[in-house]
C-alpha cells in the first residue's frame, strides 16, 4: 500500500502549461478522482504519477520515496486504460497471468493469484475464451484482473469506463468501487464524468484549464463549490446561478424579484460586495415551490425524471433556472410560479473573481435535503 | 402538420429482420419518441417513414393518404440527423434559407428574410446569422441544423438522435429548448433516442422498440410506472430498477434464499394472483430505509451523487439499490431495515419477463 505525494508538480509544453503546479497528498488506501473536461490536464497529471510522462518541475513521492525520475516500470504502479489493450491471440487466462509470467513467478503462485482475481471479478466462465469473444464490460473486467493480479501498491485508472455503454457503466462503477474496498489499494481515477467522480471518489480533484480548482469530498464540491466553474460542473444539473445587483440585504433578480439574503450572510456580503453585482447559487432540489416564495417566474418547460419533475423556470428573457418539484402536481407551460430557497443551502459568488464567498459564521453542511 | 400511421411495417436486410410488424400512429402535433437500444430498428423506422428505405410489407400513411409509392422529396418531411450536415462554405443565414430557396418552393427573398429571422430568434442564433458554419461550436451547429429543418413547415419532423453528439450540459440545454419549441409550436415530431432521460422528459408518448419489435407504447408515466416487461423496466430509470427473485407461500412474500419475508397483505394487497415464483421489481426511490422496516440487510456500498445518495444493500443473496435524498449519513457495513412502497411494486413472470 502506498501514499502518493505531489509537490509543485507541473508540466509545460513549450511556453504552455498542460498542468500548473499542483500540491496533492493521496493517503494510503484512498480513492481520489481527477475530474475535469477534456484538455484540463487530468490525464497528464496521471501520466506524470505513473512515469509515462516526465515532469517539467516539482517532485513526486511514492510512500515517501522520491520517484520523480524513476521509469514507469520501476514504480510499483498498475495502469488501467480506457481501451482494454488485451492480447488478442491469448486466452483470458493467459492475458491475466501474463504480468506474473513475465516477472518469472512460479506456476503455483500464478494459479493461486489468478484464481483469486477471477473469483473477485466473476469471470471464471470466460477463462478459455479469446478477448474478441467478450463484451465491452467483460473485456474491461479482464483488463482490471490483469492489473490486479500483480497486487500493485497503487492503481492509476484513465477513464476505464469511458468506452462502455451507459448500462454497463453504472454496474462496473459499483464493481470497481467494491473492488477498491476489498483491496484497499491507493487509487487515482481520471474521469470527465462528474457522476462517476462523485459516486466513487473519497475525494475529488476538480481541474480546468491546467489548474486545480478544488480538492474536496463529494459533499464539499457539491454543496460548497470553491468557484463558479466547480458550481456549474458538479451535479446534473449544475448549481443554478443567477446574477443580480445586491444592495441593502437583497438581490434584485432578472424579472424584478427581490431576494432577501439570509441574515447570516448579510455582514459578509455588505463587506465583500457592498452594493454591487452578486451571483446567487442554489441546487435545484433546495428550491421549493411556494405561493409566498420571493422569486417569481414562468414555467418554460417541465421534465419528468421518473420519481420527480424538474421545472425549468423562466425568470425573464433568457434566464432559465431549474427547480425540482414533486410529481403530483401539473405545471403547464407559461404558468406563473413562485419559489423560495432553503436558507442554509444557498451560496453566493463574486462575479468579478468568480470565487465563492463565505458567511461570517461557518456554513451549513449538506444535510439530508431534497425532494 | 400531419397525423402519421404505420401499419404492420416489416423490413428485412437480407436474412436480418430489422423491423417486424411495427404499427403505431402519431397524432397531429404530438411529440412521439422511439426509445430503444442500439440496433433496435429505430433509425430504420425513421428512414421508412421518410421514404429513404422501402419496407417489404406494411404501409405508411400521412393524414390517411398512403405514402408508399411517393419518393422522399414528395413526402414533405424534415430530417434532423445526429451528425450536423450543414454547408460549411455558406453563412448560417444561407444555410437556414436554403430549403426555402429550393426550386419547388420559390419563396420570395423578403419572406425568407422574415422566416429566417423568426427561427433564428426562437433558437437564439440571431447573432450567428452572418457567420460561416465551419466556425461554429457543436451546439451552435446543431441549433442551425434544427433551424434548417423547422424553417419550412413540413408535415412531420423526423429527428434521429440529434443531441447525442453534444456534451452533457449542452445536451440538457438544447433538450429543454427543443421540447419547449415543439410544445409551443405544436409540430408533429418523431424523435429517436437511446437515452431514457431524453425520452421521459420530452415525449408525450413513447414507443419502446427492441429487436425490431414494439414492446410497449404509452405516456412517459405509463412506461415508468407500469413497464410491460423487465426489458422496459430496466430501460427507463436511473439508477436502474431492482429486479429481485421472490416467491410467495401462504400469503408471505420471500426474497429468495434469504430470511427476508413479509406478509403480502402488508406490502401490496392480497397478492392472490401471484404465482409461487416471480420477479419483484422495485425502483430505488421506492426502497425506504426505516428502522422498523420489514426487510433487512447490510450496506455494502455508498455512492454519494450530491442530489441523492445510492445505498447498495445486500439482503440475503441479493443486492438492491436504494436512493436517499441528499448526502446520506448511512455508512458501509451498517445493518439497515427497509420497506418498499406499497402500490409501486412490479411483478414479472420469471421465465418470460412479462408483467403479471
Amino acid at each position: 500500500m502506498a501514499t502518493i505525494e505531489l509537490k509543485q508538480v507541473e508540466k509545460k509544453f513549450g511556453e504552455n502549461y498542460a498542468v500548473r503546479p499542483v500540491d496533492l497528498t493521496i493517503n494510503d488506501g484512498e480513492f481520489v478522482a481527477l475530474l475535469g473536461p477534456s484538455g484540463c490536464g487530468k490525464t497528464t497529471t496521471l501520466r506524470m504519477i505513473s512515469g509515462l510522462e516526465a515532469v517539467t518541475g516539482g517532485r513526486i513521492y511514492l510512500d515517501g520515496k522520491d520517484v520523480t525520475w524513476l521509469k514507469a516500470s520501476e514504480r510499483d504502479i498498475a495502469f488501467v486504460f480506457q481501451f482494454f489493450a488485451l492480447y488478442p491471440q491469448m486466452t483470458v487466462r493467459q492475458n491475466i497471468a501474463f504480468p506474473l509470467e513475465s516477472q518469472g513467478e512460479k506456476q503455483d503462485v500464478i494459479s493461486k493469484r489468478v484464481d483469486e482475481v477471477v473469483d473477485m471479478l466473476r469471470i471464471r466462465p470466460m477463462l478459455k475464451l479469446k478477448p474478441h469473444m467478450l463484451s465491452g464490460g467483460d473485456k474491461q473486467r479482464v483488463a482490471l484482473a490483469r492489473s490486479l493480479v500483480r497486487r500493485p501498491a497503487c492503481f492509476l485508472m484513465d477513464e476505464p469506463l469511458g468506452a462502455l455503454d451507459a448500462e454497463f457503466r453504472e454496474a462496473m462503477r459499483a464493481e470497481i468501487k467494491r473492488l477498491h474496498i476489498a483491496q484497499h489499494a491507493t487509487t487515482v481515477y481520471v474521469t470527465h464524468d462528474q457522476v462517476e467522480a462523485m459516486a466513487m471518489g473519497d475525494r475529488i480533484v476538480v481541474m480546468s484549464n491546467a489548474i486545480v480548482q478544488q480538492i474536496g469530498t463529494p459533499a464539499e464540491v457539491y454543496h460548497d463549490p470553491a468557484n463558479l466553474f466547480v458550481a456549474n460542473f458538479i451535479g446534473s444539473p449544475g448549481m443554478q446561478l443567477v446574477k443580480g445587483p445586491y444592495a441593502d440585504g437583497a438581490v434584485q433578480l432578472p424579472g424584478g424579484s427581490l431576494y432577501p439574503v439570509p441574515a447570516a450572510w448579510r455582514p459578509s456580503l455588505d463587506d465583500s460586495i457592498g452594493p454591487g453585482e452578486l451571483v446567487i447559487g442554489f441546487r435545484a432540489e433546495t428550491a421549493e415551490v411556494a405561493e409566498d416564495g420571493p422569486i417569481a417566474g414562468k414555467v418554460f418547460n417541465t421534465d419528468l425524471h421518473g420519481s420527480y419533475v424538474v421545472l425549468h423556470v423562466d425568470l425573464a428573457g433568457d434566464q432559465l433556472v431549474q427547480v425540482r418539484a414533486r410529481r403530483d402536481h401539473e405545471y403547464g407551460i407559461g404558468m406563473p410560479i413562485r419559489f423560495g430557497l432553503n436558507e442554509t443551502m444557498v451560496r453566493f459568488f463574486d462575479p468579478k473573481t468568480e470565487l465563492a464567498l463565505s458567511p461570517a459564521e461557518s456554513r451549513g453542511v449538506g444535510g439530508e435535503v431534497g425532494a | 402538420m400531419s397525423q402519421v400511421t404505420l401499419e404492420g411495417v416489416t423490413k428485412h436486410f437480407r436474412i436480418v429482420t430489422a423491423l417486424h410488424e411495427v404499427s403505431f400512429d402519431i397524432k397531429d402535433g404530438e411529440f412521439f419518441v422511439m426509445l430503444g437500444p442500439t440496433g433496435a430498428g429505430k433509425t430504420t423506422t425513421l428512414r421508412v417513414i421518410a421514404g429513404l428505405e422501402k419496407q417489404d410489407s406494411g404501409s405508411v400513411t400521412f393524414d390517411g393518404a398512403t405514402m408508399d409509392k411517393l419518393p422522399p422529396a414528395d413526402r414533405d418531411v424534415a430530417f434532423v440527423f445526429q451528425q450536423y450536415s450543414l454547408y460549411p462554405n455558406m453563412t448560417v443565414y444561407d444555410n437556414l434559407a436554403f430549403p426555402l430557396r429550393s426550386p419547388i418552393r420559390r419563396t420570395k427573398e423578403a419572406e425568407i428574410k422574415l422566416r429566417v429571422g423568426e427561427i433564428a430568434e426562437v433558437l437564439r442564433i440571431t447573432h450567428l446569422l452572418p457567420r460561416k458554419t465551419a466556425k461554429l461550436s457543436g451546439g451552435e451547429m446543431q441549433r442551425v441544423s434544427i433551424g434548417r429543418a423547422i424553417v419550412r413547415s413540413p408535415r412531420i419532423y423526423l429527428m434521429d438522435e440529434p443531441l447525442s453528439n453534444l456534451d452533457a450540459k449542452l445536451r440538457e440545454a438544447l433538450r429543454v429548448e427543443l421540447a419547449h419549441l415543439q410544445k409551443t409550436q405544436g409540430s408533429t415530431t418523431l424523435f429517436v433516442t437511446h437515452d431514457q432521460i431524453e425520452a421521459l422528459t420530452m415525449a408525450e408518448r413513447i414507443a419502446v422498440l427492441n429487436m425490431g419489435q414494439i414492446v410497449q407504447i404509452g405516456s412517459p408515466t405509463d412506461i415508468y410506472d407500469r413497464p410491460a416487461s423487465t426489458f422496459v423496466a430496466q430501460l427507463v430509470g436511473s439508477p436502474k430498477i431492482n429486479l429481485l427473485d421472490a416467491n410467495c407461500e401462504d400469503g408471505t412474500l420471500c426474497l429468495a434464499r434469504g430470511e427476508n419475508r413479509a406478509r403480502l397483505a402488508d406490502i401490496c394487497g392480497d397478492g392472490g394472483t401471484l404465482p409461487p415464483k416471480f420477479i419483484l421489481g422495485v425502483r430505488p426511490e421506492d426502497v425506504r430505509l426505516q428502522s422498523d422496516g420489514v426487510f433487512g440487510g447490510e450496506v455494502i456500498l455508498i455512492e454519494p451523487l450530491g442530489v441523492e445518495t445510492l445505498v447498495h444493500i445486500k439482503a440475503g443473496e441479493q443486492t438492491l439499490v436504494c436512493t436517499v435524498p441528499g448526502i446520506s449519513s448511512t455508512r458501509r457495513g451498517d445493518t439497515v431495515r427497509f420497506n418498499v412502497t406499497r402500490d409501486r411494486l412490479h411483478f414479472f413472470d420469471p421465465a418470460r419477463g412479462t408483467r403479471l
